[in-house]
């Protein structure tokens, strides 16, 4: 039996309105995060103990900006699908859940642009 | 209305978690989600360290002093760990997304190897930032 409507099964978005875009977003973030994290890791060996002029003209390289910026921005996304999940499946009280959905949605975000903001100062020598 | 105690009658339940057995496939899994959430910190640690060095020389070497001390280096490799470990156990869930992976042995087998080398490529990224390579 099928009960479904030919125009709910051409759109595809089910129960939820949002389809398969979470799912999604976090394959694409994810797929998007490794080749960052090989680079992010390699880079950052050479970065254990280093001096602050050291580290700050590292990050001020056109290429490290860049890069740092694209990591920050996948990786709080990432982050933001990710605990929105773990919420979604261990905290029951309605309110509770909302407070902390919010409190992710804002951290992501928030954590994002204090990454660019740093970044872009020094890369304009802050 | 015969019907009324048929809707109050309890639902059935899946088996507690507490019966299975563990086993490396079930450690991958929730491993996966722990050190998704460890990540999470590790973000706000990231992010410090980049405000600190936009800030001046006085607040990256107040970071330094944390990130320098044995439990600020603790925790780095404590989230070099969890990164290593996300990304392998990522990989792992994309290939199967692909629908593959998933016989029992098979899977198994790949939950202990992501395990095994995740250890062993934290040690080693360590080894060589400390320059012990």
């Amino acid at each position: 039996m099928k009960f479904r409507s030919p125009l709910s099964t051409a759109r595809g978005l089910g129960s939820a309105k949002s389809g398969t875009h979470h799912w999604w977003m976090q394959r694409v973030t994810a797929i998007a995060l490794i080749p960052l994290i090989i680079w992010f890791l390699i880079s950052a060996i050479g970065l254990i103990g280093a001096e602050f002029d050291v580290v700050e003209a590292w990050v001020a390289q056109p290429l490290t900006s860049v890069l740092l910026i694209l990591f920050a921005v996948a990786f709080f996304y990432h982050m933001k699908l990710g605990v929105q999940v773990v919420i979604e499946d261990y905290v029951h009280g309605e309110g509770r859940k909302l407070a902390l959905l919010l409190g992710v949605n804002f951290a992501a975000i928030g954590l994002t642009v204090a990454c660019i903001f740093s970044i872009l100062k020094i890369a304009f020598g802050g | 209305m015969a019907d009324a105690s048929q809707t109050n009658r309890p639902r059935p339940l899946s088996p507690h978690i507490g019966t299975y057995r563990w086993g490396a496939h079930m450690a991958a899994s929730i491993f996966h989600r722990g050190t998704g959430l460890a990540l999470a910190f590790g973000g706000v640690v990231f992010t410090w360290w980049l405000l600190s060095l936009a800030t001046g020389k006085d607040a990256y070497a107040q970071f330094e002093a944390v990130a320098g001390s044995l439990i600020g280096e603790l925790a780095l490799i404590g989230f070099t760990y969890a990164l290593v470990q996300h990304a392998l156990g990522g990989l792992r869930h994309l290939y199967m997304d692909t629908g593959a992976g998933y016989e029992i042995h098979g899977n198994r087998r790949l939950s202990k190897i992501i395990f095994v080398v995740a250890v062993l490529l934290t040690a080693l990224i360590w080894a060589f930032g400390k320059g012990h390579i």
